[in-house]
């Protein structure tokens, strides 16, 4: 059969309704799914949208600008043949720009290499190379208990009000690829506020990070539905930076929570039937192919790696966003309201924090031998200690048992010499030579995640032996 | 007739016409890039089609082509070894095709066409066969047997049978009316197989997790529940089990998980070699793998593919396990379809049929007899993640797995977060089929198999319950034989049910391990209670030296095993004296 022509732009006047951020037009011909489409109207301002229901009746359209003022009847509609794309380029570094990739910096536009469609494709599996290699972060907490690599997707569960952000920004600024390699960030701002925002930017100038650093800044007063574009623009820039130039991309996208609000407000608008506590059923998979865009290729030098920080809504880690997200990405930062009171900084509470790449990442060849059982051990007693603390808090620590009590009074110190490093980046060497400190005050026996080679090595090849 | 056309594209869902011809699963080509699909409903002339590949820039009025078949899968040598992705397409074959990235409308057959096969028949000239006969065997991989089946269903006298290199399309056989029989054959993936009769499970399917052969042991055919929030240790589960446990063919399928562990899977099986033949593992796994930004439909056809690739082995008389990770994403596929077709939703958005069709797919495991001559018995073992939301188990996919499987292996989120490995809540796991297997554990294990396991899980009540007063009182106010009650638990927890699946020498513990540490708790427990009863004062039993002597077991090399425990052995014997 004779293959349709490709479509060309097609101009229709005037919407059959519209309903929130959506625009039902009647008899759209050949609209495609996906399709980027313009709204345009005498005195209107112009809009952007795009396709994600087509039907020979009703074709619905996304507008990602503001509707409020829209008049369907009067509007102007254009269904471009084209598909979402951004401009993708290492001219972009160094440029503040909007959540869709307009200059916001008051210089030209940036002339790009290539356009590319936002909306990536998933990699292959197979080419994909399993990451192994460490980013130092100059955070303890990140380094030595939850090592985040190359390639990963590792998200900071934050709270209103904790510092979820400024960790981001610490990592952003900290972070130092292990062999001097190229190495950019990419820093997608959605839906956060303005002071949120000068946060990082402002921290970015002073540290010279900015050079290497593209901006994408969809605020809390932009529009909502365009947040569902920002991320995707920004991991478009991240994967041509990463794969065509061989760049280590670090991917901080804040706030999560407002990109899953907005998938939410269109799903509401489309009258779907809701998933879990009003959330669209499919924010699994739409959430996975954003994190999912994480990763090393085999045969490619680059890499994107992800930072993404949620907000958990009410502290409550079993809410939608925070769950869907845990189930996609490789492990999480928790941040705790309670040692954020307390001064700890930062306020990692490492018991529910995981990261599921760590053991690829560490090791003789990667961080320090040892670092397993460092961290296995460190674990062990502070999780101990967490229960008996809990239990302390009824019986007193008269109460417990001999080695639950040194296991409480581990607690205090790890929080307070470990975890706790105020502003300061620490380097792993740093981290674990702490971390050991801690270890020694404690009896060789109840380290039993600790070999007697590794103690033995430790303590100066001096008593391998079992007990005291 | 005319052509159909699309007239609706929504997400993973079109909808095409005219099609009323068409029938219900019946697979089509969607638009000009031929994206796969398969019609999912029919309401007079329009049928609504899921599509298995990306949809968008798919537009109204492209075209819609019948194939006249249902979804189904060529089953015949060459699928060992292979990492195909939902719909059975090999991605390394898409990876030549279309580089780092997956684009859509590929076509690729699951078996190799050129690969050739050395086949040698057993069945002869002039015999009269029925499905589910022995035809002959290919040397799929070394050391395993692939048997050449009469496909289900046909049956006639041999004409004709070749021994010699063959395709997995190239005749090997004609029956008398002429019709030709192949290496392989085609299967719908939606259909069970056939067999002879269902036979109860006996043996047990040796997990290499001391937790599960010792308290919730699942027998060959048996199917298992393993569900868990985020981070309690599904994945490692189903990867341990997939490196470790002893079966014949593992089929894996990472159903809408993460790329990254894919990676991980295909890195860490590609190193590894079965113990028991010394042979790589990917020899006897088959990789199915949907990621979760893969597209959704496909999640739905991955499962089922899964289950047919294990009936297929089942049926030549091997045990197969299949490990699915996880059923909650292939659940969820369901109910995002569901939900675009705008179907009556149950129970938190689910499709109503959501049980109906969970159960029908944990049917399909099971021990049976093959139909067929010679005689064979298999089993396909069924062991699939669950996840459920908040890692709260009352919602509507862990309770509808809860009314089919034999066992819980219930992952419980506190114990990972104080890195208690594997996670499983002994409170609330239970198995069906602890009995069935205890023979078995007897005679391999140790005669005393039934009661260590009675003893440990009485060990692990009395535990909380003495936790519980603990909490109250104080561990002060607690009797000494009360206190070595948790300290024997503290031993049960770190270094009998807990296990370091990244340890080499513990990630895999044999029967004998198992058997030996739970022997050992028994003996400390049984030592230290004669000992507070002659008088001993708690605090002077040695228990720092016991729990070294346990770690030393827990991760001794095979090689130092026996010494080991010998060792631990004299130190309980001797931890009053300390
Ligand atoms: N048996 C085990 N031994 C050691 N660590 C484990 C074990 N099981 C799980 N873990 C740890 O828990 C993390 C999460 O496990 P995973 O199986 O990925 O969880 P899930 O699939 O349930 O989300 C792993 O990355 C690993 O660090
Ligand atoms: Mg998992």
């Amino acid at each position: 059969m004779k293959p349709l022509e490709a479509p060309m732009a097609r101009t229709y006047a005037g919407a059959a309704s519209a309903a929130g951020p959506l625009l039902f037009v009647r008899s759209t011909r050949r609209a495609k799914l996906g399709e980027w489409v313009r709204i345009e109207g005498a005195g209107q301002r112009n809009r952007r949208g795009q396709v994600i229901d087509v039907g020979n009746e009703i074709t619905v359209i996304q507008v990602f600008e503001e509707t409020l003022g829209l008049r369907p009847a009067e509007a102007t509609i254009t269904l471009t043949g084209e598909t979402a794309t951004t401009l993708v380029g290492k001219d972009l570094l160094g440029r503040a720009l909007s959540g869709t990739g307009a200059p916001l910096d008051g210089l030209p536009a940036s002339i790009g290499e290539a356009r590319l469609p936002i909306w990536g494709a998933p990699i292959n599996p197979v080419r994909r190379q399993h990451p192994s290699d460490f980013i130092e972060t100059g955070v303890t907490a990140i380094d030595g208990m939850n090592t985040l690599v190359r390639g990963q997707k590792l998200p900071v569960f934050s709270g209103p009000g904790l510092p979820g952000v400024e960790l981001a920004a610490d990592i952003v600024e900290n972070a130092r690829p292990a062999r001097g390699e190229p190495f950019a960030v990419v820093f997608a701002a959605v839906g956060i506020t303005e002071r949120e925002t000068q946060t990082f930017v402002s921290r970015f100038r002073e540290s010279e990070v900015m050079e290497r650093t593209v901006l994408f800044l969809n605020q809390a007063s932009d529009p909502t539905i365009e947040r569902l574009l920002t991320p995707r623009v920004a991991l478009t820039t991240a994967e041509h930076l990463a794969f065509t130039h061989g760049i280590h991309v670090l991917v901080v996208t804040a706030d999560i929570t407002h990109y899953a609000e907005a998938l939410r407000e269109v799903a509401a608008a489309r009258e779907e039937i809701p998933g879990r506590r009003g959330y669209p059923g499919y924010m699994y998979t739409d959430l996975a192919t954003l994190f999912e865009r994480a990763g090393v290729l085999k045969d490619s030098p680059g890499s994107v790696t992800q930072v993404p920080v949620v907000t958990l809504p009410d502290d409550d880690i079993t809410h939608p966003i925070p769950d869907l997200t845990g189930y996609i990405t490789e492990g999480q930062i928790v941040l705790s309201r309670e040692l954020h009171q307390r001064g700890v900084y930062p306020p990692v509470d490492v018991l529910p924090s995981l990261s599921r790449l760590m053991n690829a990442g560490i090791g003789k060849e990667h961080t320090v031998a040892e670092h397993r059982e460092w961290a296995d051990q460190l674990y062990a007693i502070y999780a101990r200690g967490r229960e008996a603390k809990l239990m302390a808090a009824i019986v007193g620590s008269e109460g417990l048992a001999p080695g639950d009590r040194r296991a409480l009074e581990f607690v205090d110190a790890f929080e307070k010499e470990l975890i706790h490093q105020g502003g300061v980046r620490r380097s792993l060497p740093d981290t674990i030579r702490i971390g050991w400190s801690l270890l020694q005050t404690l009896p060789r026996d109840e380290l039993t995640r600790i070999s007697d080679a590794t103690w033995g090595a430790r303590t100066g090849g001096t008593d391998a032996g079992k007990s005291s | 007739m005319t052509e159909a056309r699309i007239i609706r594209v929504a997400g993973a869902i079109a909808e095409a016409r005219p099609l009323g011809e068409a029938a219900l699963y019946e697979l089509v080509e969607v638009g000009e890039r031929r994206l796969l699909g398969e019609v999912i409903r029919l309401q007079d002339d329009i049928a609504t089609i899921q599509v298995f590949e990306e949809t968008s820039g798919l537009s109204l009025e492209e075209p819609v082509r019948r194939t006249g078949s249902s979804l189904t899968t060529a089953l015949g040598p060459g699928l060992l070894g292979s990492i195909l992705d939902g719909v059975g397409r090999p991605l390394e074959g898409l990876a030549d095709r279309s580089g780092d990235f997956i684009a859509p409308g590929t076509t690729l057959p699951t078996l190799d066409p050129e690969a050739r096969w050395s086949f040698a028949p057993t069945a002869a000239t002039g015999a009269t066969v029925a499905g589910g006969d022995v035809l002959g065997v290919v040397e799929e991989r070394p050391g395993i047997m692939h048997r050449v089946l009469v496909p289900p269903g046909s049956a006639g006298r041999i004409a004709d049978i070749q021994e010699g290199s063959f395709t997995v399309s190239d005749t090997i056989a004609t029956f008398e009316d002429g019709s030709p029989l192949s290496l392989s054959h085609p299967w719908a993936i939606r259909e069970r197989r056939p067999m002879r009769r269902r036979l109860p499970g006996d043996r047990p399917f040796i997990t290499g997790q001391r937790v599960f052969d010792l308290l919730f042991p699942v027998v060959e055919g048996g199917s298992v529940a393993v569900p868990g929030g985020f981070g309690t240790g599904k994945t490692v589960i189903e990867q341990s089990l997939a490196k470790y446990a002893k079966a014949d063919v593992m089929v894996y399928i990472g159903c809408g998980e993460r790329g990254n562990e894919m990676a991980e899977v295909l890195h860490d099986f590609g190193r590894l070699t079965d113990p028991a033949t010394g042979r790589p593992i990917m020899d006897r796994t088959i990789l199915i793998v949907n990621t979760s930004n893969m597209p959704v439909a496909a999640r739905d056809a991955s499962v089922y593919l899964g289950m047919t690739f294990a009936e297929y082995y089942r049926d030549m008389g091997y045990h197969v396990a299949i490990l699915a990770d996880s059923l909650s994403r292939w659940a969820e596929a369901l109910r995002e379809i569901a939900a675009r077709l705008q179907e009556m939703p149950g129970e938190e958005g689910y499709p109503t049929y959501l049980a109906n069709r969970m159960s029908r797919l944990y049917e399909r495991a099971g021990r049976v007899e093959s139909e067929g001559t010679p005689s064979r018995t298999g089993a396909v073992t069924f062991i699939s993640a669950v996840s459920p939301p908040g890692g709260d188990f009352a919602e509507p996919v862990t309770q509808a797995s809860l009314r089919v499987v034999g066992a819980l292996w219930a992952l419980d989120a506190r114990l990972a977060h104080q890195r208690q490995f594997p996670a499983v809540d002994w409170d609330t796991s239970y198995s069906l089929y602890a009995e069935a297997s205890a023979s078995w554990f007897s005679e391999e294990g140790g005669a005393d198999w039934r009661k260590l396991r009675a003893e440990t899980i009485r060990l692990l009540q009395r535990d909380r319950e003495l936790r519980e007063i603990a909490g109250l009182v104080g561990v002060d106010a607690l009797e000494d034989d009360d206190r070595l009650v948790l300290e024997g638990a503290r031993i049960a927890r770190e270094f009998l049910i807990g296990q370091n699946a990244f340890h080499p020498h513990d990630a895999f513990s044999s029967v004998s391990k198992t058997y030996h540490l739970a022997r050992l708790l028994w003996e400390f427990m049984r030592t230290g209670t004669g000992a507070l009863e002659q008088g001993v004062a708690f605090e002077k039993l040695d228990l720092a030296g016991v729990r070294v002597a346990f770690g030393a077991v827990k991760t001794a090399a095979p090689d130092d095993l026996d010494a080991l425990i010998v060792e631990a052995e004299r130190t309980i014997a001797d931890m009053e004296v300390a």
